[in-house]
């Protein structure tokens, strides 16, 4: 594994850490205002200083690392299931079924610019983080479907998949012991990048005001609400930490996606 | 000849069927708002008559499709054919028709307000792109040439942070060191050439990092061939090697990921938009269409940056076939 890669799982399992014990971390109330309090600079009181209205930042930023690691796991978990199964189909079927899913579906939905249309849907829907995740599930599904399928076009010709046809195995059983056990390795490096994409578009939408709904401490609406000049001029910590935090997590998990790719593939090291 | 005409009419039948898609998907949205439309727009306190003339004003008391399952004056639902009398239909027809419909509040056709902000989005788009492009050719050049060397993997860490550094978190950061700190830049609003500058570098920086990247790999993969050597064995300069030889072969593939972000950019925009207050097509939909929960903006909105998403796609996979004649062989 490259260096790059062991940071991005240090900082990964820092964050999990973070949001596991958020509770006995956070020395504050993450919704307490206190307007005596507002703007103070980074102190040994408050480590990452305070927001406009007197709330912790440090606080809000170790809660915010719970919303994103929930939303991140969750649409992971699900987009990649669902693509598996959808991509498996495709690819193991072939003909009239792969056409009509990989030729349209796959390609109608990676035609729509993601966010615009999780952006679309959650603005009809209303916000919220269920909404949200469900959204962020629709836009997900498709990279893990056509990453599996290819895998599956691959596979299905093995000469072990031949053998167990040959020994009378049904197309479920060949499907889902024979060919996916081996198909999807490559899910791993899809999957640490997806965790970035959905930290980010949830911090996107949050930022937007089509996420978690304030006074949520998601690091999207902190930093929706510490970009108005005044607070930019009094408290530009307000912004940066739960700008680092994104940055970072996000980073991380580049990190470890690209480390990954590499380390399965050895034609890509160093390239 | 045949092969080619084929090739055309298969991907311009495949682009009227994601804008069919596309258009469907967008009448379908305003059936996903929970409750009532008319509701969410006038408030729990308009009085039935306000609702029932917005509803007829809007044709949102039409069908909504061909078909549906209307309830009876018992609560249950039946199976009800509309025919041609519906919704969707007349989204269509008006559409074909150049027309978008008009805005909720305003009653201004959504049309001309696109027409209104899309230069200013396409402005600020282009203007990020120029600003990627300036950057990542040299950054990515410097990287290839020397592969494996401290400064290469220096230039790549500055690119994956780049890219994971989100437009919200670079944008306000620039604001407060450009606008607040130094007081070099306005910090929103669009209302001198200068302003276009923090706006363009915040949506340019993710796009740059990630041409930086492909540049360094089109680079070292150019530098090993054939070519390179009779370059160089022609007593060529290492700079005239690079820069007219590797560089022409080697951008091919950049050109087509720069067509891919244009719509990327666009999409990009939404946010960055809202940073700086440009009034672009992103504004529109987040201020005009989400924040005023005027449905038929936020209908026009995601169809204009849809399509020219998609038409920008198509564009470019053109291009590519161009200007690659491998791929048109395969």
């Amino acid at each position: 594994m490259s260096r790059l890669a062991i940071i991005g799982i240090v900082i990964v399992v820092v964050v999990v850490v973070v949001a596991i014990f958020a509770p006995w971390i956070a020395h504050y109330d993450v919704g307490a205002t206190n307007l005596a309090m507002r703007y103070m600079p980074p102190s040994g009181a408050h480590w990452f200083g305070t927001d406009s209205t007197g709330r912790d930042v440090f606080s809000r930023v170790v809660f915010g690392a719970r919303i994103s690691l929930e939303v991140g796991v969750i649409v992971v978990a699900v987009s990649a299931v669902v693509g598996t199964l959808i991509g498996a189909v495709a690819g193991f079927y072939g003909r009239w079924v792969d056409a009509l899913l990989s030729g349209y579906f796959f390609n109608v939905f990676l035609a729509f610019p993601g966010l615009l249309l999780a952006i679309a849907m959650v603005a009809f829907l209303g916000a919220g983080l269920n909404k949200l995740i469900f959204a962020l599930c629709i836009i997900g599904w498709v990279g893990y479907a056509r990453l599996i399928r290819a895998q599956v076009l691959k596979v299905r010709e093995y000469d072990f998949v031949q053998a167990a046809r040959a020994l009378g195995a049904g197309d479920f059983r060949i499907l889902f012991v024979h060919i996916l056990p081996n198909a999807i390795q490559p899910l791993i490096v899809q999957a640490s990048l997806g965790m970035a994409g959905a930290v980010l578009s949830e911090a996107s939408l949050s930022f937007l005001g089509l996420g978690v709904p304030p006074p949520a401490p998601s690091w999207g609406v902190m930093i929706e609400e510490a970009r108005d000049l005044s607070t930019l001029q009094a408290a530009p910590h307000a912004l940066i930490f739960p700008g680092l935090a994104i940055a970072l997590t996000v980073l991380a998990f580049n990190f470890i996606g690209d480390g990954l790719r590499e380390y399965l593939d050895p034609r890509q090291r160093r390239r | 000849m045949k092969h080619k005409l084929f090739g055309l009419l298969r991907r311009v039948g495949f682009l009227v069927l994601v804008v069919w898609t596309v258009v469907s998907l967008v009448t379908i949205l305003i059936e996903l708002v929970p409750g009532d439309p008319a509701v969410a727009v006038l408030g729990e306190q308009a009085t039935p008559e306000q609702l029932a003339q917005f509803r007829a004003k809007h044709g949102l008391d039409r069908p909504p499709f061909f078909f549906g399952f209307p309830q009876d004056a018992n609560g249950q639902r039946h199976f009800r054919w509309y025919g041609l009398d519906n919704r969707y239909d007349d989204y269509w027809v008006a559409i074909l028709h150049g027309d978008l419909g008009k805005s909720f509040r305003t009653d201004q056709p959504v049309i001309s307000l696109i027409f209104e902000r899309y230069p200013a989005t396409i402005e600020l788009a282009i203007a990020a792109m120029l600003i990627a492009i300036a950057i990542a050719i040299p950054l990515g050049v410097v990287a290839g040439k020397n592969r494996g060397t401290l400064l290469d993997n220096g230039l790549s860490v500055i690119a994956l942070v780049g890219i994971s550094l989100p437009s919200f978190v670079i944008g306000p950061l620039l604001v407060y060191v450009f606008a607040v700190k130094l007081g070099w830049l306005a910090p929103s609003g669009r209302f001198d050439w200068s302003d276009i500058v923090l706006p363009s570098f915040t949506l340019g920086a993710a796009l740059s990092a990630i041409l930086t990247r492909m540049v360094r790999s089109s680079v070292i993969e150019e530098l090993g061939e054939g070519y390179v050597r009779t370059a160089r064995a022609k007593g060529l300069s290492e700079r005239a090697v690079v820069y007219k030889h590797v560089l022409k072969n080697g951008l091919i593939p950049v050109v087509t990921v720069l067509g891919l972000q244009l719509g990327v950019l666009l999409a990009g925009a939404i946010i960055t938009e809202k940073i700086f207050g440009w009034p672009g097509l992103g504004l529109l939909l987040v201020e005009d269409g989400i924040g005023k929960r005027d449905y038929r903006i936020v209908q026009g909105c995601v169809l204009a940056i849809s399509t020219t998403y998609i038409i920008a796609n198509t564009l470019t996979d053109m291009l590519y076939r161009w200007l690659d004649p491998r791929i048109r062989v395969s």
